[in-house]
């Protein structure tokens, strides 16, 4: 049964409603209509015909996206176990700690994170103080995941420490009284009643680490082309903007279709916290 | 009488500085249906929460089958524990948690099925295997949590306030239900209620607590018929409790008058608490009473009436099956053996007076508070 809604209810919607179309919907329109014209503005298949030729581009993304992801979610579950275990006052304390970087800017974090990993930076005169060789670190790959990971490792464990506090302390209690020691209690009970989390918590981190291109350009030394670099050069000059509408819309797709993924697998366990 | 295999000694728990369980000393016979019986924060939940290993206590030991278990941890304890609500897995359909402990212990998956259906069939929960527990209704969800519970085949069943999410009927049934299984298992059960009738109608022995500390231990009827104090007397069933004298062996002086009863071994002229169950007072004319009264309230219950009556400023609670109207002069006939005799103790006075009747049925009824009581006692650990 659908209860019609109140003017005041419908009314209270319009604010955003008209950001969203300005905004969101309009100009996706936009881009879905740049990647089907030529530059003269008729219709057109060459530019979505083209993104063949950057296929190595987007699989080195998804690589990298998942990677960072994998890391995340293999430091940040234990964290967000141990945080939501943890003496209320202690819980306070974590939580500012890992949200105190995300008030600071990300491009500030990135930038800084470039500075520790230098050549002439904080790490390798560390190493050399110590009598070692200096290691070049920025311009490798593990730097460019290393930035996703220390980027963000938050959106990873807050949701899981969300559906961790969540979780009533009387399941672990029926795990214990019915035999499970702690470890079977971890993988019996814990983990298939924080899956949303973890779910909720993957898809947070893969789709901003796939559409990134500061981290990649800062840490990467420009020696990788990730999916966002290579948006970001289509639309510095007006001639390839169509072709970067086109790749633009393909990743909007792949992360539509990751998220829906996601979304199935957690359908089982209600609903995805993101 | 079986022999012992559950025997606490001298157990001490304190929460935040608070004491929740003052020194208890109990024995669990083998096969036994035993009921710790209390109000909210009287340190039942607390006790069996110690039993099943959730709980550390302060100091004191705890036996099991002769070994000290103080340190073993709930998942080596061979108890199992129906949990106040339910605690069932969400993630795990009915079958799945039925077989969750079996599954644990490594048993082979053909034994698990046969042990896994018999339970089913046993708890009546045949056809609803691949059910999720929240599309089950709550008494079914606690036959669930029962089968869970009783398919490892525990030494011990503890069971904290089971039937307490449940509507009375559903509650009388499951208390049969309860019953029949334990005694086709001959498991023990360590059952805890604030519900005194479930109390008396399901065990074999009941254990009163009250602030922390074991008031009575006893079969029902020794408890019902014989309270030791004050407490016991109000918290099971109705009691009128007097202050009294006795004068000698089977001479009680209360209430202006002198009565003959059953009970001596008192000190000449010591006081003493008298408890007399409303259902156990004559209603007689004014000039055959040894007492004379006023009616001042009458509540119809069914299949009596419950009057309240005024003698001299305390007030007495009857049950009598004639009616009697308001503000009539009736006598009141109590034969010698509805007289129980009780030693003075910290509750004297405390109870057993109907003046304030109502309040006093509100606060000891009440489910709620009980739950948020043991809520509270769950977080503080």
């Amino acid at each position: 049964m659908k209860k019609k809604l109140s003017f005041l209810e419908r009314a209270a919607a319009v604010p955003h409603m008209v950001w969203a179309v300005m905004f969101i919907v309009a100009p996706l329109l936009i881009v879905a209509f740049f990647a089907f014209t030529d530059t003269k503005g008729g219709f057109t298949l060459s530019n979505i015909q083209s993104l063949f030729s950057y296929s190595h581009i987007f699989l080195v993304s998804i690589c990298f996206s998942l990677v960072a992801t994998f890391f995340c979610l293999l430091i940040g579950y234990p964290l967000a176990y141990t945080m939501s275990r943890a003496k209320p006052s202690t819980q306070k304390l974590l939580m500012v700690l890992l949200m105190l970087p995300m008030w600071i800017s990300l491009l500030i974090r990135t930038y800084s994170l470039m500075t520790l990993l230098d050549n002439g930076g904080l790490v390798n005169s560390l190493l050399q103080a110590i009598g070692l060789e200096p290691v070049a670190m920025v311009g490798t790959g593990g730097a460019v995941i290393l930035g996703m990971i220390y980027d963000f490792l938050p959106y990873m464990v807050l949701p899981i420490y969300t559906s961790m506090q969540k979780m009533d302390n009387r399941y672990l209690e029926a795990a214990a009284d019915l035999g499970c020691n702690s470890f079977q209690t971890m993988f019996r009970v814990v983990l298939p009643l924080t899956t949303p989390g973890i779910l909720s918590g993957i898809t947070m981190v893969f789709v901003p680490s796939i559409s990134t291109f500061y981290i990649s350009q800062k840490l990467g030394g420009g020696n990788f082309d990730l999916i966002g670099d290579t948006i970001e050069r289509q639309f510095k000059y007006p001639s390839t903007y169509h072709v970067g509408a086109a790749i633009s819309l393909v990743m909007m797709i792949l992360i539509l279709i990751s998220v829906a993924v996601m979304n199935r697998f957690s359908d089982e366990e209600g609903e995805i916290v993101v | 009488m079986e022999k012992k295999l559950i025997k606490l000694r001298s157990i001490e728990k304190s929460f935040d500085g608070e004491k929740v369980l003052c020194g208890i000393d109990l024995d669990i016979h083998d096969k036994e249906f035993v009921t710790l019986l209390g109000p909210s924060g009287c340190g039942k939940t607390t006790t069996l929460r110690i039993i099943g290993g959730f709980e550390t206590p302060d100091t004191g030991k705890v036996f099991f089958d002769g070994e000290l278990i103080n340190d073993l941890p709930a998942h080596k304890r061979s108890v199992n524990t129906v949990f106040q609500k339910y605690a069932l897995f969400p993630h795990l359909n009915v079958y799945d948690n039925v077989a969750f402990g079996l599954r644990v212990q490594k048993v082979k998956e053909d034994e698990i099925q046969s042990r896994v259906r018999g339970m089913l069939q046993m708890t009546g929960l045949k056809g609803f295997e691949t059910r999720k527990p929240a599309t089950l209704s709550g008494g079914q969800q606690q036959r669930v949590a029962i089968a869970r519970a009783l398919v490892n085949r525990p030494r011990v069943l503890l069971l904290d306030e089971p039937l307490g999410a449940l509507d009375l009927k559903l509650r009388k049934d499951m208390q049969n239900e309860l019953k029949r299984i334990q005694r086709e298992t001959g498991i023990t059960f360590i059952y805890v209620t604030h519900d005194q009738e479930e109390a008396l109608s399901m065990s074999d022995t009941v254990v009163v607590m009250a602030n922390g500390m074991i008031q009575q231990i006893g079969s029902p009827t020794d408890i019902y018929n014989e309270p030791v104090n004050a407490f016991v007397a109000d918290f099971i069933g109705e009691s009128n409790i007097l202050d009294g004298i006795m004068l000698a062996d089977n001479k009680a002086r209360f209430a202006g008058h002198t009565f003959d009863c059953v009970d001596g071994g008192f000190e000449k002229n010591e006081p003493v608490d008298v408890v007399i169950r409303p259902e156990d007072v004559d209603v007689v004319p004014v000039e055959k009473g040894m007492l004379s009264g006023t009616v001042s309230g009458v509540t119809f219950k069914g299949d009596y009436y419950e009057i309240i009556v005024d003698v001299c400023g305390f007030k007495w609670m009857i049950e009598t099956s004639d009616y009697v109207a308001p503000e009539q002069k009736i006598g009141i006939y109590v034969e010698p053996d509805a007289i129980h005799i009780m030693k003075k103790s910290e509750y004297s006075g405390m109870f057993g007076d109907y003046s304030t009747f109502s309040e006093e049925m509100d606060h000891l009824s009440d489910p709620g508070e009980e739950a948020d009581e043991n809520e509270e006692e769950a977080v503080l650990s």
